[in-house]
């Protein structure tokens, strides 16, 4: 018997167990992976801040004392009728059709109970968005799926669709297992078709067309509603830049984290920025055209907390929008499914396969017998307890630092936990003065 | 019968009155002079007007119009009557790119060519087009009928759905999953009522034109078919 030792089998740690399994994936199927989500690669992120909090020589406001308001007011540049928010976080745009009726009616009542708005998306607007959603954005994407002049101006706002963080640069997409006759009639096309939406707009190119696609939509509205410009985060100083020039009056810019509803897993890991290294030049943008402030900035992909909502601010934004988190409140991916993800080979915190429509939260589907599962006052309930968390959290951690509006949140109040994030965030490496690119102490 | 000289009026103090308009006003007769190239000019009409504008008008002339007839006796720029959901748009000129983009009802006819693009993603509108149309017109075409006197250029219905195309020229090529289809009667008798509502009573002969629709080839994912795009 040979007893001679040896070493320990090793996996490669560029041939990873997730790379193998995919290379086996797809040399099966010939297709490449779908799915739905945001970027789950590790990427620099808030968690990569920390606050300082009070000291010395800042005085800290006393918690359940003193005042630190949280209101937002959004698109004050030209609209008439600008947009007041109770608190700093926005529902993101989400489509009837990726989500359920019930979805979007529970994300509907949840933020309307908090004194916020909720988004439409690729498909239209349904009459159970806008009857539970006191202030409801509505989207105008490449796609203009159900868009109409009706909605447009029972809509409180616009928001028009230029990119989102899980993919800049590629459109909607939708599979034939969610193109239910319901969601086929609102979109004019087949039913069951697998439906791949343009990536641009139909009748304009660039941002000098862009403007003049504003202005038309502004004499459809009288100028009454705020137009908002949502971007994917890939080139943030100068799609800012372009979309103040264009005429916004509020930038919604998205990080890789943010989800989408499908497509492919090498787009949603492999392009785009993380939301960290896109607040600061987007606000740079905004600085150097005298316009921060007044163009507001929303920001997204990956808010989990108040303390990603506060540091969001803190760089700069204006408010943030929460999408996987809401659809998390509501119920998705929860353990107590566990038993149904395993069956759909799957585990409860792992589920993407929203575009196949099994969704066992009665979320992500469009069957009628899954949908109904969700209780959409059970649902608004759950999301209003989550954005009341979020925003006794942000108070919490701005009174802390001593201020008595979550705006005065300023970037002189955070440091970073790692040279990549002082870079990203321009805020110092803790313990010290340095950050990296701005200066060399 | 107001009639406004656009180098007196504000466009937004026109398109305010014009949008104050009740459905059931007899007012409903309205010259537009001197629109020089302006954009958006009756953007978002909400009741059965008829609003003559005389010359050119520049983007979206008649954007998501509805219920209302708008003559543009001129040329018009990009995507005139885009996201039109009824009424009736008649440009006696040419047409940029983008004309009735994204339409969902109504009639759009253009005595003229129009440009590229032409019913790009198109959702139910009808669009008549006198002379010639660009490249990748009715691109992603939804619903509704594009009928041209002339030609088609490159591209035509690319990605195509359920639109119906009617070419009487030549089609220089046909986009991706675009196919030339049979002629039958049912289609002769619907390209007639098209020509009918345009106008063109009788005046054409609906067999003159080759009919071009969807192959569906590409409406379920296929990897076969990857090579198409």
């Amino acid at each position: 018997m040979d007893t001679t030792p040896i070493t320990t089998p090793r996996k490669s740690a560029t041939f990873d167990d997730y790379s193998m399994s995919e290379i086996r994936r797809a040399a099966a199927s010939g297709i490449y992976d779908i799915r739905g989500g945001g970027a789950k690669r590790k990427v620099p992120h808030f968690d990569d801040l920390l606050f300082l909090g009070a000291s010395m020589s800042r005085y800290p406001l006393e918690g359940y004392r003193e005042k630190c308001a949280t209101d937002v007011w959004l698109g004050t540049r030209f609209a008439e009728k600008p947009i007041h928010l109770k608190i700093p976080v926005t529902i993101a745009g989400m489509s009837f059709g990726s989500l359920s009726a019930q979805a979007k009616e529970s994300l509907g009542r949840g933020a309307s109970k908090m004194g916020t708005s909720t988004t439409t998306g690729d498909g239209g607007m349904t009459e159970e968005e806008r009857g539970h959603s006191s202030i409801l954005v509505y989207q105008l994407l490449p796609s203009r799926y159900g868009m109409n002049p009706d909605d447009l101006r029972r809509a409180d706002a616009i928001e028009i669709v230029i990119g989102q963080g899980a993919k800049p640069g590629g459109g909607g997409m939708l599979l034939g297992q969610k193109i239910s006759k319901r969601v086929a009639e609102m979109r004019t096309l087949p039913e069951g078709i697998d439906q791949r939406s343009a990536c641009r707009h139909p009748d304009w190119t660039g941002p000098d067309d862009l403007e003049i696609k504003i202005q038309e939509l502004r004499e459809i509205m009288d100028w009454q509603k705020p137009i908002y410009i949502k971007v994917g985060a890939s080139r943030p100083y100068y799609d800012t830049a372009l979309a103040v020039k264009s005429g916004a009056d509020v930038i919604v810019l998205d990080g890789m984290q943010g989800g989408t509803a499908a497509t492919q897993e090498v787009f949603i890991e492999h392009v785009g920025l993380p939301t960290l290294g896109a607040i600061r030049p987007a606000v740079q943008a905004l600085q150097d055209l005298g316009m921060h402030r007044k163009v507001q900035l929303i920001v997204s992909g990956g808010i989990r907390s108040g303390a990603d909502v506060a540091k969001a601010l803190a760089l700069g934004a204006d408010a943030v929008s929460v999408g996987t988190a809401a659809l998390a409140a509501i119920g998705d991916n929860d353990p107590a499914l566990e038993e149904e993800y395993q069956r759909l080979g799957t585990t409860a915190g792992a589920y993407d396969d929203w575009h196949e429509g099994q969704c066992p939260a009665g979320i992500n589907t469009q069957i009628p017998e899954l949908a109904a599962r969700l209780d959409p006052e059970l649902g608004g309930r759950r999301l209003a307890n989550y954005l009341s968390v979020l925003t006794l959290e942000t108070q919490t951690i701005a009174r802390a630092c001593g201020k008595s509006h979550v705006h005065n949140l300023e970037p002189e109040d955070l440091v970073a936990l790692t040279v990549e994030a002082a870079a990203m965030a321009q805020v110092p490496l803790a313990g010290t003065k340095w950050i990296p690119g701005l200066n060399t102490e | 019968m107001p009639d406004i000289d656009l180098g007196v009026t504000p466009l937004r103090e026109l398109n305010g009155a014009l949008h104050k308009l009740p459905p059931e006003t007899n007012e409903r007769h309205w010259v537009i002079e001197n629109p020089a190239g302006r954009h958006a000019i009756a953007a978002g009409l909400n009741a059965p007007l008829n609003v003559e504008i005389n010359g050119p008008v520049g983007y979206y002339c008649a954007g998501m119009n509805k219920l209302a007839t708008v003559n543009i006796h001129g040329s018009a720029g990009v995507g005139v009557a885009e996201n039109m959901m009824s009424g009736f748009v008649h440009v006696s000129g040419d047409a940029s790119q983008a004309a009735g983009a994204t339409g969902h009802g109504g009639l759009l006819r253009i005595d003229g060519n129009a440009s590229s693009r032409c019913g790009i993603s198109m959702k139910g509108i009808d669009i008549v087009v006198q002379g010639s149309v660009g490249h990748m017109s009715a691109f992603m075409a939804q619903a509704g009928n594009l009928v041209v006197f002339g030609d088609a250029g490159d591209a035509l219905g690319d990605s195509i759905y359920e639109a119906h195309l009617f070419v009487r020229g030549s089609v220089k090529s046909l986009g991706a999953d675009c196919i030339k289809k049979d002629m039958s009667d049912e289609h002769k008798a619907a390209l007639h009522d098209v020509l009918t509502r345009a106008g063109f009573n009788g005046e054409v002969d609906p067999s003159e034109f080759q009919r071009y629709g969807s192959a569906r080839t590409l409406y379920n994912f296929n990897v076969d078919h990857a090579g198409e795009y």
